[in-house]
């Protein structure tokens, strides 16, 4: 037995040794290109709070806003090179107590774009807290400050209390920035946070795809606001909005990438595909629970022939709380001169059909528009998908086999020798 | 069967020196210990090695997203540790849970293991296992089986008292294999192994240290070359059998 792990080991070494022996440089290559990611700027909005309440002093013995201004300071010097980033404030002006000029209180305090640190730091000392708190506002005027480019856009949302400005509900308003397909993700941060501020906070993280985080004390704000654009850095490939169909003919042609859409409830879409003969189609889907919605969910792909006739399907179900439920397909297209037996191998690509369905429900108290975040991720990858008599090649393993072959070696000798002494007798007798 | 033994022992540590030397060459920066950062979604997951451990810092209710390459024979454990935050903040127990998906995002049963378990109000951390299935070179495609790809980890707080979200907590995770050997060969491998972006970018980020493993190599090979062996010996050792009991008396004895 030890011989034999040996001797695995051995030549599982001898092929690691050949496949990096041929190939550090490849590596090496292959990192320093991905180093300098000269790819699209990534964008941060910090959205900051300067309502009347940020005076309380429960934060470490300090008033939110002094923690606050803290936090920016060291946040602002640990700022990424390639990160373009912009502060907006809320509830910074108005003192009065005007309703509706309070709700309009927002404004730009450092435009979004190359960061001049010492420029910035003087313009968050300079706040001080005054009014009212206008979230919904301040989300539009931050999606408005971040639009432009391809990079990655943030939100980063902190706030000492709910918005004082309704109807203008700021969940549906994150909800309705993160439906217009510009990848924009929203992350909260609650400053001693009761219960109805967290509930808000979460409804608009969730509504994005960000994160809520409640602070107590001002080291876990600025670690925490750091680590959110330190995120914004990190290169991500943007996915390409898209608008699936109610049927195949009409559905949009996708080719290999990464695709969102929104899908509503109880709806379908369907999506097209052409798999060339010998390639195999990947898909996967997710779909994101960006609202309140029932406990039971599902999510089902379908990948169906022009005719209706379905190939493989993958499906999915599950139940409490989540952020996505995903499944995934693949269906390798047998190459051209392995033509399958319905006559129906045609020398061109074949159109495959997705159909992507879910099975959320949501109380009738949620909005339903615009539809829940689907992000279809579409791979034709080489290769035949074909038992290629190389794995297992019908070779043994185990004591069974090996017994079954030595009896039957000894079979063959006994025989062998027993023939070869009638032959002696037989050719001593003539 | 010694000079075999050192050969085997000499390419390894060949193996070793240059797999240990690659990385290096390859990204300087990295930390020994491995990332400190998870992603929040599929897309953003944060790409790991098997055997090195990785941390996150999160807030309570964050959904953590890892990555891992997993080959052919090989069956996956996935370790996590969560430190809770302080007991004097939280308010009840709370549901931590561990899911798995592969590289086409289908969820992966745990065979073995503690994926999901709850933390009572005091406890200061909660431990999570998940023991995939030994992954398998080809599997039909109606199967959910684990195939050689990436795997995705997810771990989030599955139920919790509402007031506990967001409060500060330390996530570690480590993903380990072990080696089922060939007991799990089977016939046929994938054209490409299921890592995200296969066809389109051509990704080598994702890869095993040492590469993917090409298929054909499995242990049924020594196991079969081994009993072809056992049937020659016994083969010859039946000859023989017939033979022990002597020539015939009046057979001539040659000179």
């Amino acid at each position: 037995m030890i011989t034999r792990k040996r001797l695995a080991a051995g030549v599982c070494g001898l092929l690691a040794t050949l496949a990096v022996g041929l190939f550090p440089s490849g590596a090496a290559a292959d990192a320093a290109d991905a180093e300098p990611s000269s790819g699209p700027a990534p964008k941060v909005d910090l959205v900051l709070d300067v309502s009347g309440s940020m005076r309380t002093r429960d934060i470490d013995g300090q008033s939110r806003m002094a923690a606050a201004k803290q936090a920016f300071n060291e946040v602002l010097d640990a700022v990424p090179e390639e990160v373009r980033l912009g502060i907006r404030t809320l509830g910074a002006n108005y003192p009065g107590e005007d309703r509706k000029l309070g709700c309009k209180d927002t404004r730009q305090l450092y435009p979004v774009g190359p960061l001049d640190r010492t420029e910035a730091k003087t313009a968050v000392g300079t706040l001080a807290p005054t009014g009212w708190t206008p979230i919904g506002p301040a989300l539009l005027g931050a999606a408005e400050d971040l639009e432009g480019g391809d990079g990655t856009r943030r939100i980063v949302l902190i706030t000492d209390g709910e918005d004082t400005c309704a109807p203008l509900d700021p969940c549906e308003v994150a909800r309705d920035i993160a439906a217009k397909g510009i990848h924009l993700v929203i992350d909260t941060l609650g400053l001693v946070p009761d219960a109805k501020t967290r509930r808000q906070l979460t409804c608009i993280a969730e509504a994005t795809g960000g994160t809520y985080t409640s602070v107590r004390h001002t080291d876990e704000l600025s670690g925490r606001v750091s680590q959110l654009v330190d995120r914004a850095a990190d290169p991500v490939v943007t996915p390409v909005a898209t608008e699936g169909a109610a049927q195949c003919t009409d559905a949009p042609q996708l080719r290999p990438g990464l695709y969102t859409d929104r899908e509503e409830f109880g709806e379908h879409r369907w999506y097209r595909v052409d798999v060339p003969p010998g390639r195999e189609l990947r898909a996967s889907v997710s779909i994101a629970a960006d609202r309140a919605v029932d406990d039971d969910y599902g999510v089902l792909l379908r990948a169906v022939t022009v005719h209706g006739r379905e190939i493989v399907r993958g499906a999915e179900a599950g139940n409490g709380r989540t952020d996505v439920i995903s499944t995934g397909l693949r269906y390798p297209k047998p190459p051209l001169d392995d033509e399958d037996d319905d006559g129906t191998g045609e020398p061109a690509a074949e159109t495959v059909c997705l159909e992507v369905s879910s099975s959320f429900s949501a109380p009738d108290a949620v909005k339903k528009t615009p539809g829940l975040p689907v992000e279809l991720a579409i791979d034709l990858v080489e290769g035949p998908d074909e038992a290629s008599d190389v794995a297992a090649f019908g070779l043994g393993r185990g004591w069974w086999p090996l017994a079954v072959l030595a009896l039957a070696g000894l079979l063959t000798g006994l025989l062998w020798g027993w023939i070869s002494r009638w032959r002696v007798a037989v050719w001593r007798t003539h | 069967m010694r000079v075999f033994t050192r050969m085997a022992a000499l390419s390894l540590a060949a193996a070793a020196l240059l797999t240990t030397a690659a990385p290096a060459l390859a990204d300087d920066a990295e930390p020994a210990a491995g990332p400190t950062e998870a992603g929040t979604s599929f897309r953003t997951a944060t790409t790991v090695e098997q055997g090195r451990p990785a941390t996150a810092q999160g807030s309570t209710g964050d959904y953590l997203y890892w990555s891992f390459p997993a080959d052919a024979g090989q069956r996956p454990v996935i370790e996590a540790e969560v430190t809770l935050p302080e007991a004097a903040s939280r308010h009840g127990a709370a549901t931590w849970r561990l899911d798995a998906y592969d590289g086409l995002r289908r969820h992966q049963p745990c065979k073995y293991g503690m994926p999901s378990r709850t933390a009572a109000q005091d406890a200061s951390s909660v431990k999570l296992t998940c023991t995939l299935r030994t992954v398998r070179s080809w599997a039909d495609t109606w199967s959910n089986e684990p195939l050689p790809g990436t795997y995705y980890i997810r771990l989030t707080v599955a139920r919790l008292p509402e007031e506990d979200l967001g409060q500060p907590v330390t996530a570690r995770i480590e993903a380990t294999s072990a080696e089922r050997g060939g007991a799990y060969a089977v016939d046929g491998v994938l054209g490409a192994p299921l890592v995200p972006g296969a066809g389109t970018e051509g990704d080598d980020a994702a890869a095993p240290e040492g590469g993917w493993s090409s298929g054909w190599w499995t242990d049924r090979w020594i196991w079969t070359a081994a009993g072809g062996l056992v049937a020659a010996l016994a083969g010859v050792w039946g000859h023989r059998l017939t033979r022990a009991r002597g020539r015939p008396p009046q057979a001539p004895t040659r000179a």
